[in-house]
């Protein structure tokens, strides 16, 4: 089927940020698994994305085990959630081991406490509070 | 003790109530108002605090570094991985305990660092199954979350298995009978060793196991 190799993109979430990314991972020609509780959300795909998608909820490992792990690089885990976030994200990491996980998360305070597990966290807080000071100063 | 007990599951508001009548000191914390209204309504000596928890302000507020246990007990999982971590990281509680809904988080909590971690699922299907397992059956204990247990079969008469020896039993792989009690003897069986009628069987089984193990072992008697 498909390569062998650690080549897997899967995000978890398929809001506005997960179906863009999406979007432009299925351009780029990646393999891309989106996972969402909710199928609706999928609709926010393009109609010609070639990745996968899966309904379901991914802080049950049963949802998780139906991705190849083992054959995943990326998880990108931007739910609306900050806490379900962090919790897909450290069963990535320190669970299933996967080399790079990366979690939204919009409360600064909860992002210097998980900062030092090897999960890179983005805050949108953050960086709109960084573009802004950069703007008015 | 000093405990903080967080979320709005419905077993909570009686949980507090034991937790009193032993003498606790009890704070309680959730962002589910309703609940925070009936608790300090009917518990005087419960501290309540209105917000949530998952928020370090909020557990700071609740003077949660103050707390020798922690329990989560809301009504999702994520929610309660967080409130137990963070305790644990910027508080260092010493125990944090959840209350999981899907039972296969047990395993990830712990991984994740929750010290005790139980399954109101997994707690009443385990009771359930110990008090309608069929009455040969008895004493199951269960270890480690049900990965294995022990159980003992009383052989009854016209059980087929009687006068096999234990090696004939050609039992699965990952199950063991660890002592046969014959009369008010206990016996350490070898493989030559015969079943006779009216022996207890203690047999250590992982789970996987579990069904053929029984199976084989449990009277048949219309078979």
């Amino acid at each position: 089927m498909l390569s062998k190799e650690k080549d897997c993109i899967v995000v978890i979430g398929c809001g506005r940020l997960g179906s863009t990314i999406a979007e432009l991972l299925s351009e780029e020609r990646k393999n891309i698994i989106v996972i969402d509780k909710n199928k609706d959300n999928f609709i926010n795909l393009p109609n010609n994305f070639s990745g996968f998608t899966i309904e379901g909820d991914a802080t049950e490992i049963d949802t998780l085990l139906k991705v190849e792990i083992s054959k995943t690089k990326i998880l990108l885990v931007i739910t609306d959630d900050d806490n379900t976030n962090l919790m897909i994200a450290q069963m990535g990491k320190k669970i299933y081991k996967i080399p790079q996980v990366i979690a939204r998360v919009y409360d600064a305070k909860r992002e210097s406490i998980y900062k030092n597990l090897g999960i890179d966290i983005i805050s949108p807080t953050r960086l709109f509070t960084e573009k802004f000071k950069k703007i008015t100063v | 003790m000093n405990i903080v007990i967080t979320g709005n599951r419905n077993e909570i508001y009686f949980l507090i109530k034991s937790f009193l009548e032993k003498g606790h000191e009890l704070t309680y914390i959730s962002k589910d108002q309703e609940m925070c209204r009936k608790i300090s309504r009917t518990y005087e000596n419960c501290n309540v605090l209105y917000g949530d928890p998952t928020n370090p302000n909020i557990l700071e507020e609740g003077e949660v570094f103050l707390a020798d246990l922690l329990v989560a007990s809301g009504e999702y999982d994520p929610d309660n991985l967080i409130v137990c971590q963070i305790a644990k990281k910027l508080y260092s509680i010493e125990k944090t305990l959840t209350i999981v809904n899907d039972p296969k988080n047990i395993e990830v909590f712990k991984k994740l660092g929750v010290d005790i971690v139980v399954s109101t699922a997994n707690t009443i299907f385990s009771i359930i199954e110990k008090k309608i397992s069929i009455e040969e059956i008895s004493n199951i204990i269960n270890i480690e979350e049900q990965k294995a247990s022990i159980v003992e079969i009383l052989i009854k008469e016209k059980n087929s298995i009687v006068g096999l020896s234990v090696v004939d039993l050609n039992l699965p792989k990952g199950s063991l009978i660890g002592c046969i009690l014959r009369k008010e003897k206990a016996i350490i069986p070898r493989g030559d060793s015969k079943i006779e009628t009216f022996d207890k069987l203690v047999v250590i089984m992982l789970d996987d196991v579990k069904n053929e193990v029984l199976s084989l072992l449990r009277d048949r008697r219309n078979g």
